[in-house]
């Protein structure tokens, strides 16, 4: 399309670049309470499972919000729930904590609802890698896009969605003790 | 005829001495006559009916590591078929679910039915003598149903799945049923959940691992004062110091190697609807609790039996969730996950049924992470040789197995004491019998813990 970006577009980009850097450094350097402070308190945390179907019905691939299973299905309170459980030293599954790091690139920004100090609503969207490395040898990578709804709370960019596509039909990871 | 296990199985599975050899978690060797001797010849879960409720409906499954189609034919029988063209062995079908009366290989294109039957055989009026095309279906497994649950066995001279049952038909029955007690009224929710891990897929078996919660299971009685299915549970009770006998709770064994835990329903005992676990969702805790009531006036009872046997060798359940633990290799397993719901729950209790199935079970499970972490572990602490020798320890209350026979309370199965490792002593025994036996024949349980004929439900003791 290579639309030319108005200076507007470009800060807003930035913008919301630099809060996803910031929250990939929380989650790496175990910030967990400080990373649960960037969703909004009815924010949404998704993550749907990928079936193998056939490409004329393709709308059947992903696990459907109602009625279906999915990797994650949580709240603010649930993940809250589950950084306290990584609290308590004896979460095994995170007991030494993972070295993990998280990738974000391909961000762009879908949509926007305006309001008078500018946006209030951003739909963006981005790709991300997640790697894993656990005790001695124990690997794991996650790739995947996330679709993130961040809204302007009292002049900060908070998360009030985000919906996780990993690239994955059985899951290969033993476990899912990490974020995304 | 009670099979007696030879010195080399015995020195693998020892139930005199409750020792387990860790040479069964890691022989390629074991491995594959596993797949022979257990997989080929058992009954094994494949699916729920509500998964295919139209003709040409069909689901993958697995049976071992094979590949199978569970469908539903025009005459509306569920059939299993191997997942493998009779041509050249390719891959049949390659979508985890859809609807097709016409499955066609994308090697050369022979095409089955959802019986399996080959339908289309392009070139067939040149290219082949007057082939039998009735002879070159897709090979058909013996199917099942069970309250809509889908069993399969490969095995045309296995009992049938009644008598393999051996009297637990009656626990697998209520944890089928709708909560309101009627006949096939559940679901499978959208969405078979699949993962891979690092252990045996006996590792996970049994699971009435009664002992392991209060430690594996720990950090959520700490940080958020549930036990392992969101339950309230006061942190501070230490269960390791704690292993009195629970009130009426046993683990229960059936000679054919089939395992669970028993609460000795009484009237008064509270629902699901009062644990605790919904007080935060008073429309889903109404709902359990009318629909409870009305499986109280159904059932009596047995509507508090809801049990949830692990059936074997590779079938189990956590609350209304079955999980399968598939083999794919001697230390690996895949793991499929099925989500039950009552088909015609208003959706805000399916939803918040999905959501908390998700938050405590399976992969992301703040449950199951720490299992997971525990069964990964500990097979590969076991792989060196030095361990290998050393081997691993099932004697919890060797000595008073079991402490009540079938029948005492009027239910079936072998009662054993809350916490013991009866029903692993159980599991691994039939393993081994499995194991060496030449035939159906051979593999006769020792004994039967079906109720005795004539027995009424519920008139034992209870003590």
């Amino acid at each position: 399309m290579a639309e030319l970006l108005s200076n507007e577009e470009i800060r807003l980009r930035l913008e919301v670049e630099d809060f996803l850097y910031n929250e990939a450094d929380l989650l790496d350097e175990h910030r967990y309470e400080e990373w649960l402070d960037l969703f909004t308190d009815d924010a949404r945390y998704y993550a749907p499972m990928k079936r193998n179907v056939s490409s004329k019905d393709m709308s059947r691939e992903l696990t459907t919000e109602t009625h279906d299973m999915s990797w994650f299905d949580e709240g603010k309170e649930t993940l809250k729930m589950r950084v306290a459980q990584i609290r308590t030293n004896v979460h095994w599954a995170e007991e030494p904590l993972s070295r993990v790091s998280h990738f974000v690139s391909n961000v762009r920004l879908l949509d926007s609802s305006a309001s008078e100090v500018g946006p209030a609503e951003i739909r963006v969207k981005c790709r991300f890698m997640v790697y894993k490395n656990r005790m001695e040898d124990e690997e794991s990578t996650w790739i995947g896009k996330r679709i993130d709804t961040l809204r302007r709370v009292d002049g900060r960019w908070k998360i009030s969605r985000r919906e996780i596509h990993i690239d994955q039909n059985v899951m290969l990871s033993k476990n899912l003790t990490n974020f995304f | 005829m009670v099979l007696t296990l030879n010195p080399s199985m015995k020195k693998l599975v020892d139930s005199d001495t409750g020792t387990v050899s860790r040479e069964i978690f890691w022989s390629k060797e074991l491995y594959d006559q596993e797949m022979e001797q257990v997989f080929n010849r058992s009954w094994l879960f494949v699916g729920h009916v509500s998964q295919i409720p139209n003709p040409g409906d069909f689901v993958l499954s697995r049976m071992g590591e094979e590949g199978v189609i569970v469908s539903l034919d025009r005459q509306g029988k569920v059939c299993v078929s191997l997942n493998s063209c009779r041509h050249r062995g390719n891959r049949v079908c390659r979508y985890d679910e859809g609807n097709s009366f016409a499955h066609v290989c994308s090697f050369h294109g022979w095409t089955y039915d959802p019986s399996g039957a080959l339908v289309a055989l392009p070139f067939n009026e040149h290219g082949y003598d007057e082939m039998d095309m009735g002879k070159w279906g897709l090979k058909q497994a013996r199917v099942e149903l069970f309250h809509g649950s889908i069993w399969a066995t490969w095995d045309k001279t296995a009992p049938s799945f009644h008598e393999y049952l051996g009297g637990a038909d009656m626990y697998l029955a209520s944890g089928l049923l709708h909560t309101d007690g009627s006949d096939n009224g559940s679901a499978v929710l959208g969405g078979v959940v699949k993962w891979r891990l690092g252990c045996n897929w006996k590792v996970p078996c049994p699971d009435t691992d009664t002992t392991h919660g209060w430690i594996t299971h720990r950090s959520m009685a700490l940080a958020l004062g549930v036990g392992p299915t969101g339950n309230p549970v006061k942190p501070e009770i230490d269960r390791s110091q704690s292993v009195g006998q629970r009130r009426s709770r046993y683990t229960v064994s059936f000679p054919e190697g089939h395992t669970m835990g028993v609460t000795i329903p009484e009237m008064d005992d509270p629902s699901w609807a009062a644990s605790g676990v919904w007080d935060d969702k008073p429309i889903i805790r109404e709902y359990l609790r009318e629909k409870f009531e009305l499986r109280k006036e159904k059932l009596g009872l047995a509507a508090h039996l809801s049990v949830g046997p692990a059936i074997f060798p590779n079938e189990g359940w956590l609350g209304r969730v079955v999980r399968v633990m598939h083999p794919a290799g001697p230390a690996m397993t895949e793991i499929w996950t099925y989500f039950f719901v009552d088909q015609d729950a208003p959706t805000e209790v399916k939803d918040a049924l999905a959501s908390y199935y998700e938050h405590w079970y399976g992969p992301g499970g703040m449950t199951q992470q720490d299992d997971m972490e525990n069964w990964y572990a500990l097979t590969m602490a076991s792989k060196g040789p030095v361990a290998q020798r050393l081997d691993l320890n099932y004697q919890m209350r060797i000595s008073e197995p079991p402490i009540h026979g079938p029948s005492e309370f009027g239910l079936p199965g072998l009662f054993a004491h809350n916490y013991s490792d009866e029903n692993h002593r159980r599991f691994y025994q039939r393993w081994a019998e499995v194991m060496q036996a030449k035939d159906w024949g051979e593999m006769a349980p020792t004994g039967s813990a079906a109720l005795k004929p004539g027995a009424t439900l519920f008139q034992g003791s209870g003590k």
